[in-house]
């Protein structure tokens, strides 16, 4: 359901009549306009958004972990719309067992190495992913190491 | 193989076998060490004869864990960072960062810390243009160009080290505003180096522009759709040279530069000559701007007038009481950031550059997450390779510019 003060954006309006269930919450600071959508509607919000909507490029996919609050991850997605110069922020909640989200990859393949990027610094699976194994660290690293309960200093015994 | 698809080649470089249609297929590395990489990319190359038929760019090799550094450095603390990231535009790393936490703190810039960050970012846009076409020409033969481009690249540093007392990482811009007042004298320096340039520009064409080995080599070379490009996450120079205007600086404004007058440039043959010819014509809007940086440099403050975030001059500190506390607490503790998060674009020389900062309103950025140019390029290198001659590789992937601090992170 869409929250009421989000009723002048037309991004937000277009989203809630394309899929009433999809949109969870959002805001609006700092001129940046957030949308929480329902992790298992991603992919088809921004398949939506990206032919309907025009919102062509994916400017980059990233995570916050909350730990130790639950839900755990935020998945967060930059999109851009060139023709309206209008960016949007989309973000998902994830338990923190096991956490896994379709991938968006089918819509941009630039999404691609950024999913990567969070499998591998966050542990967070992606769903349909062409490629999913891990970008910045060494093949047989253990561990994630943006995760908040991963130490920024110390040996590994 | 191994498991993960890319192949073992461990102790060789070369390894060879029989392909389906007969021929012989060889698989290449390319990297990590490797003299036109710049960098510690490694490609895995598929060759059929002289043909690639399959690129696979493996990066992570510069891996330095930044983002996570950020989250145990206070916010003024992590400006250093930043410069270490892209090391050949240090100065646009600050400025987006910047950026971003002061909007987090809603914090507003006086003018003319605002004109000398665009001043100083369009130096770095010099400085790393510089060094790309210096480097690029190197890779295609030309060694008589790099020399020339670090002769000019070394005054620009000169005048980096005048302001900041560093050559490169620079680190002059701050929460708030500036590091450092403006050195005296610099007025002159950035004069002498400007009205110097335009001709140093047009040496540069001398060189190459209708050089026949230079043409050979890039025209028609490094060709990918728009579509594709914009897809696989390309952004800047790149997109430009294939028609596209796509500039932060024009189409979400900061720190001022609505104020100035400049064109960008773009072009639509979108191959390697073209993004040359494009980087040459941004070196001479640069220049437009920075001349007009320095003959309309407003008076007044160079930091914010906000006491809780900036230092206070050493003077008042001496001598009120106020401003000693807020030094001390500045310094030991940082300062508060409202709960919040921002997402800033700037323009770098390679791109499109966002800070995505996530403020939990402590005095530690909670998440940092840099969307560097660099990383969203590379993804396109396969797309952009494949089918082609081996030795059109080296001259696709120098005219991407990507820099592997800005990718690995």
């Amino acid at each position: 359901m869409l929250p009421d003060h989000l009723k002048e954006h037309s991004a937000a309006v277009a989203v809630d009549a394309f899929d009433a269930d999809a949109v969870k919450a959002g805001k609006f600071q700092h001129g940046e306009l957030t949308l929480e959508i329902a992790p298992g509607k991603i992919a088809s919000v921004c398949g939506f958004l990206k032919y309907d909507q025009k919102f062509i490029r994916i400017s980059t996919v990233t995570a916050v972990d909350r730990h130790p609050a639950e839900p755990r991850f935020e998945i967060v997605y930059h999109l851009h719309c060139i023709e309206r110069n209008q960016r949007l922020r989309l973000k998902c909640r994830l338990a923190g067992a096991e956490p896994a989200i379709d991938s968006v990859t089918g819509v941009w393949r630039g999404a691609n190495w950024y999913e990567r990027e969070v499998f591998d610094l966050f542990g967070v699976r992606f769903l349909n992913h062409p490629d999913l194994r891990r970008i910045l660290m060494p093949d047989d690293w253990e561990g994630h190491p943006l995760r908040k309960d991963y130490p920024i200093t110390g040996q590994r015994v | 193989m191994s498991e993960s698809g890319v192949p073992e080649l461990v102790g060789a470089g070369v390894e060879e076998e029989r392909s389906q249609s007969g021929g012989r297929r060889m698989v290449l590395n390319m990297g990590p060490q490797h003299p036109s990489t710049h960098g510690v990319l490694r490609l895995v190359l598929e060759l059929d004869g002289e043909t690639i038929v399959s690129c696979q760019p493996e990066i992570g090799y510069l891996h330095t864990g930044i983002e996570k550094e950020f989250e145990v450095k206070n916010y003024q603390q992590a400006v250093t960072l930043t410069d270490r990231v892209d090391y050949l535009a240090p100065l646009s790393m600050n400025l987006g960062y910047c950026l971003a936490v002061e909007k987090l703190l809603q914090l507003e810039i006086p003018p003319q810390a605002q004109w000398m960050r665009v001043m100083l970012t369009e130096l770095t846009r010099l400085n790393s243009h510089l060094v790309w076409l210096g480097t690029h020409a190197l890779d295609i033969g030309a060694m008589t160009v790099f020399l020339y481009c670090f002769r000019e690249r070394e005054e620009i540093l000169k005048i980096f080290e005048q302001f900041s007392g560093q050559r490169m990482m620079t680190s002059y811009f701050r929460i708030g505003g500036l590091a450092l007042e403006p050195p005296r004298g610099w007025h002159e320096r950035v004069k002498t180096f400007i009205d110097a340039f335009p001709s140093r520009i047009d040496e540069y064409e001398n060189l190459l522009t209708n050089n026949r080995i230079w043409i050979g080599r890039t025209k028609g070379v490094g060709v990918i759709s728009l579509e594709d490009m914009l897809d696989l996450g390309v952004t800047g120079p790149m997109l430009r040279a294939a028609g596209l205007k796509m500039d932060a600086r024009k189409d979400a404004p900061y720190s001022s530069y609505e104020k100035f007058d400049f064109e960008v440039p773009t072009r639509t043959e979108n191959d390697v000559y073209a993004r040359y010819l494009l980087r040459l014509e941004e070196m001479r809007q640069s220049l437009r701007i920075i001349r007009q940086a320095m003959d309309g440099m407003p008076p007044g403050p160079w930091k914010a007038d906000a006491p809780h975030v900036v230092l206070p001059d050493r003077e008042k500190m001496k001598t009120q009481m106020e401003a000693l506390i807020f030094h001390f607490k500045i310094v030991t503790e940082g300062f508060r950031v409202p709960e919040g998060e921002v997402f800033q674009v700037i323009e770098s020389p390679r791109g499109e550059l966002g800070y995505y900062v996530v403020s939990d309103g402590t005095t530690m950025p909670y998440r940092v997450h840099m969307r560097t140019p660099s990383f969203g390029n590379l993804q396109a290198v396969p797309k952009m390779v494949e089918g082609v001659l081996i030795a059109d590789v080296i001259a696709s992937i120098g005219s991407m510019d990507f820099v592997l601090g800005d990718t690995d992170r």
